[in-house]
């Protein structure tokens, strides 16, 4: 079965927010005198808000000679009050349903994501990648598996069979993926991104993250070594069972396995409790 | 060019004897060039006075600049007199609002829906157009140049900057100084003074060696803390942005709506004690005329 570009593009952009940070932004903004890096926060844990933002600011109607690349960034340039009503906007659209037709669990995918996400942010500062540069690790590790989202709730019965398919034959999802949709959610996210007019190097991460080779970025290695760490210590569940290799960069830095980079990163349950508040 | 002060006053109109010598009506500020080209800022309160001069020049043909739709900036354009005659020719520009995902004429025109007033914006009889801007596009009016840029308001909000003849003016609409919106120990903090001070260099490179700056100083720096966020600078916000950016003249608007002509003038005399810029800087007032 084959799907257009335009098809996935139409679909993506109805995606809602999720329910709690709905229910937190309207909460937080109820308050006229809310503090703006407590909205921030809330935002940036959002990944549906984040994009939504982004592609905003990042538009043609902007128009800006530079692209916005984190929330923070958006802040400064369109001012606190629109990013507040964007998002309340964005969140207002509808509520992503708690089940599929698939039977993919979105509450484990979320923290899959937020997981990935927290934890390429701390490998990205333990590997002294500057402050303002670790936002776009966290957003790449939160967008790495999107496309699955897309799959789950468009195309549920082709999507359960994939995740089947996966696991009877002992191989990695996009490797179904590819057989049952002739595209994985590796390529789907990529090609949101480039709809959303995302930075390049983002595009980029989310359509190799499953790639392994030499010449990567260090975001796409990352985010790679992230999901995997994620995966090992089970937050979360992305409908992949599958281990992959660390990239080399993250064995010579951080030691031979995972468990080298849990030791070195230190209290990882405490960063991923304050993102999984948000999908409680 | 001339320019002149039609409405200083912001957030609402504030007629009375308290404000007579500065003036009560919204932001509205008309430039003329050499060549007769009419540019208006804004369509406070302050245009319907505006438009009565203009009536003594028929067919007017304009540009009317918003800088943001908040009421204060839009108001007067109902009663925007040459709308309801033909053959006048009035281009209004203006932001798209991203958050409403509407254009400034849809925005513009639901002010002039049923329920607001007596008359619908299709059954005005000048030749109007609409046209929605791109921060830093350029659009030409006659000999004259409007650049809109991004300032910090609660809404979108364009400051724009009028070049002609070898002379510059710009408008800050509303604008509040950014400020770090963390603390210094948050991890963010470091990566926001950045983004702060990206945005603000590209502000004075573009402000850099205006005649006129026009500025945002609806408050005191003692009366700020409790309007931080509201969108708008200070008396003395405005003196250090004039400072940095070299400006020639600084025109300081915007009056806070209870702020009486006695107060603005203590206000006054204690910048003029305080400050001795290399620029010269007045409250502006409704009815002043500055060439330049």
């Amino acid at each position: 079965m084959k799907i257009s570009q335009q098809d996935i593009v139409h679909l993506v952009e109805k995606m809602p927010a999720f329910p709690k940070t709905v229910h937190r932004v309207i909460e937080l903004t109820s308050d006229m005198n809310c503090n703006p890096k407590d909205l921030v926060e809330l935002i940036e844990h959002d990944p549906v808000m984040v994009l939504n933002i982004l592609r905003l600011v990042n538009s043609a109607y902007f128009g800006l000679a530079q692209p916005i690349t984190s929330v923070n960034h958006a802040v400064v340039y369109i001012g606190l009050n629109t990013v507040k009503n964007v998002a309340l906007s964005t969140a207002t659209i509808g509520v992503l349903p708690k089940r599929n037709e698939a039977g993919f669990d979105m509450e484990a995918f979320l923290l899959h994501s937020l997981a990935t996400a927290t934890i390429a942010r701390m490998m990205a500062k333990r590997m002294k990648v500057p402050s303002k540069d670790l936002f776009d690790y966290f957003l790449a590790g939160l967008m790495h598996d999107f496309g699955k989202i897309v799959f789950a709730n468009f195309m549920p019965h082709e999507f359960k069979n994939a995740l089947k398919i996966a696991k009877e034959n002992n191989i990695h999802l996009y490797e179904a993926e590819n057989e049952i949709f002739n595209i994985n959610h590796a390529e789907v996210g990529s090609l949101l991104g480039e709809k959303w007019q995302m930075p390049q190097s983002l595009i980029e991460s989310l359509k190799c993250h499953h790639s392994h080779k030499e010449g990567n970025s260090q975001i796409i290695d990352l985010v790679s070594a992230a999901d995997q760490v994620t995966k090992e210590l089970k937050f979360g569940y992305s409908g992949e069972n599958l281990l992959e290799a660390l990239p080399k960069i993250v064995t010579k830095h951080f030691g031979k396995d995972i468990n080298a980079i849990v030791s070195d990163l230190g209290d990882v349950n405490a960063e991923i409790d304050n993102a999984r508040i948000f999908i409680s | 060019m001339k320019v002149r002060f039609w409405g200083v006053r912001g957030s609402i109109a504030s007629p009375g004897p308290k404000t007579v010598r500065y003036g009560g009506n919204t932001t509205c500020i008309e430039v003329e060039t050499n060549s007769g080209d009419v540019i208006i800022i804004d369509a406070g309160t302050g245009i319907f006075p505006l438009a009565q001069s203009l009536l003594r020049r028929l067919p007017v043909k304009c540009s009317v600049f918003i800088t943001h739709t908040h009421w204060d900036h839009i108001q007067g354009l109902p009663f925007f007199i040459p709308l309801f005659i033909p053959k006048n020719e009035i281009s209004i520009y203006g932001a798209f609002d991203p958050v409403a995902s509407q254009p400034i004429k849809d925005i513009l025109n639901r002010q002039m829906e049923y329920c607001y007033f007596p008359v619908r914006e299709g059954e005005l009889k000048a030749e109007i157009t609409y046209n929605n801007l791109r921060e830093r596009e350029t659009i030409e009016v006659g000999s004259a140049r409007v650049t809109p840029i991004l300032m910090n308001h609660p809404v979108l909000d364009f400051g724009y900057l009028v070049e002609c003849d070898g002379k510059k003016m710009l408008f800050t609409g509303d604008n509040e100084p950014l400020y770090n919106i963390y603390s210094p120990d948050d991890d963010y903090y470091h990566e926001y003074e950045t983004l702060i001070a990206m945005k603000n260099k590209m502000f004075i490179d573009f402000v850099r060696g205006v005649d006129v700056l026009i500025a945002d100083s609806a408050y005191t720096t003692e009366e700020y803390p409790s309007k931080k966020g509201w969108g708008h600078g200070t008396f003395d916000s405005c003196i250090k942005l004039a400072a940095e950016a070299g400006v020639k003249s600084l025109y300081l608007t915007h009056h806070e709506p209870t702020r009486s002509d006695d107060a603005l003038d203590v206000i006054y005399q204690g910048l003029k004690q305080k400050y001795s810029e290399p620029f010269e800087f007045r409250i502006a007032s409704e009815g002043l005329e500055v060439e330049i």
